[in-house]
């Protein structure tokens, strides 16, 4: 990794947290179902990884190995906090709909996973990016399901009626059984489109 | 009587996999092997059921009459960590032969998001202590039947002609898709509450 379109591409596409390592899959089956909620998270997960990478990259080699993941599991939780009070202030709808799953972002997979193979033993800027890209490519994830979910489910997108009154809503598509089926079906589609290598 | 039917429904109805999507990492991951599924789900349930009983009252008779409720994350995260590093600990020291077999899935345990689940369900739902540890226990054995019944479907898919880029998670999701179909039917059977 030399440049910095690469490392934020191959977090974008080629290495998405979602549809490639399977990682953070909690948040991505349990929110989906409508775009809005879809689009907070990923927001709140970019935020949460890129600053929890950048203090991660600060710290580097002065954590002890026996103690990192509980040290940057610290630094996650103070981030997420955050983001809980600040939705609890000012979008505490969105904040009633996503529950327990915002504290949850804590235990996301991809946040730590990022911390511990890349942040720790890499420079703040190119942690930072390496964040973002992994970050978009989550969000990306995120708004594909909750898109294909949300239109399906309640034939709308953000709320708003597009595929008109004549549409049987597919009530599985918003329940559990509907992630877990959209999400098995865009790995497909996504591994179609660019295969996974051999070896 | 309200015990049971905490348990029951944890297990099934409201089961923390299937329906809540909790712990779903691991869940793919060490779902190729039955063996492997088997130390997980075992791991899981003692882990939920131990940060359950020590969260209850950090967060009842330490957050709570101070007004640091919007700790609470930190807090879990705290205590669910140690536990695992003690455990962890504890069995190499006084139970060598199972920390070789079950000891490689404690760490990942600290990850799992059904544990910090569990506790924040516990919470946010205002169970007494005991109910919580019944729901905590309840809810491992919920996720150790998901990832046994997973490994098991998928021993036996080996052998399957699965598309190539459908091939490993993908096919995963599929089951776990329909499996969740089949965990929905028992839904009106018992409440959680």
């Amino acid at each position: 990794m030399n440049n910095t379109k690469d490392i934020f591409t191959a977090g974008l596409w080629e290495d998405n947290p979602v549809f490639r390592q399977m990682l953070g899959l909690c948040i991505t089956l349990a929110i989906t179902n409508k775009v809005a909620n879809g689009l907070t998270m990923g927001v709140a997960v970019f935020f949460v990884l890129t600053a929890s990478s950048f203090i991660v990259s600060l710290l580097g080699d002065s954590v002890p190995r026996r103690v990192r993941i509980p040290v940057f599991m610290l630094v996650i939780a103070t981030f997420v906090t955050l983001v809980y009070m600040f939705l609890r202030a000012f979008f505490m709808p969105l904040s009633q709909a996503l529950g327990a799953y915002v504290g949850l972002i804590i235990t996301n997979c991809v946040i730590l996973g990022r911390l511990e193979s890349f942040s720790s033993e890499n420079t703040p800027w190119d942690s930072v990016v390496d964040a973002a890209g992994v970050a978009s490519g989550f969000g990306l994830a995120l708004i594909a399901m909750s898109v294909v979910r949300e239109l399906l489910g309640f034939g709308s997108l953000f709320g708003v009626q597009v595929l008109g009154s004549g549409w049987t809503p597919w009530v599985s598509m918003i329940l559990a059984p509907g992630g877990f089926l959209v999400l098995g079906l865009l790995i497909w589609v996504q591994r179609a489109i660019s295969p996974v290598e051999e070896g | 009587m309200r015990y049971i039917s905490v348990l029951i429904a944890a297990i099934f109805a409201h089961n923390i996999a299937l329906r809540y999507f909790l712990g779903w990492c691991p869940l793919v991951s060490q779902s190729k092997k039955l063996s492997s599924a088997w130390g997980m789900g075992v791991a899981v349930t003692l882990v939920m059921t131990i940060t359950s009983a020590v969260n209850w009252p950090v967060y009842n008779y330490l957050l709570v009459p101070y007004g640091l409720e919007y700790l609470q994350y930190i807090a879990f995260i705290i205590v669910i960590a140690s536990t695992v590093q003690v455990l962890e600990m504890v069995i190499e020291r006084f139970f060598p032969s199972l920390y070789t077999t079950m000891g490689v899935f404690l760490p990942l345990i600290t990850v799992n998001c059904a544990i910090l689940g569990v506790s924040l369900f516990m919470i946010l739902r205002d169970y007494t202590l005991l109910t919580g540890i019944v729901f905590a226990l309840g809810s491992g054995i919920g996720w150790s039947v998901a990832i046994v019944s997973l490994a098991s479907i998928r021993e036996k898919l080996r052998f399957a002609d699965v598309p190539k880029p459908l091939q490993g998670p993908g096919i995963t999701m599929l089951i776990a898709g329909i499996m969740a179909f089949a965990f929905l039917g028992f839904s009106g059977m018992v409440g959680i509450k």
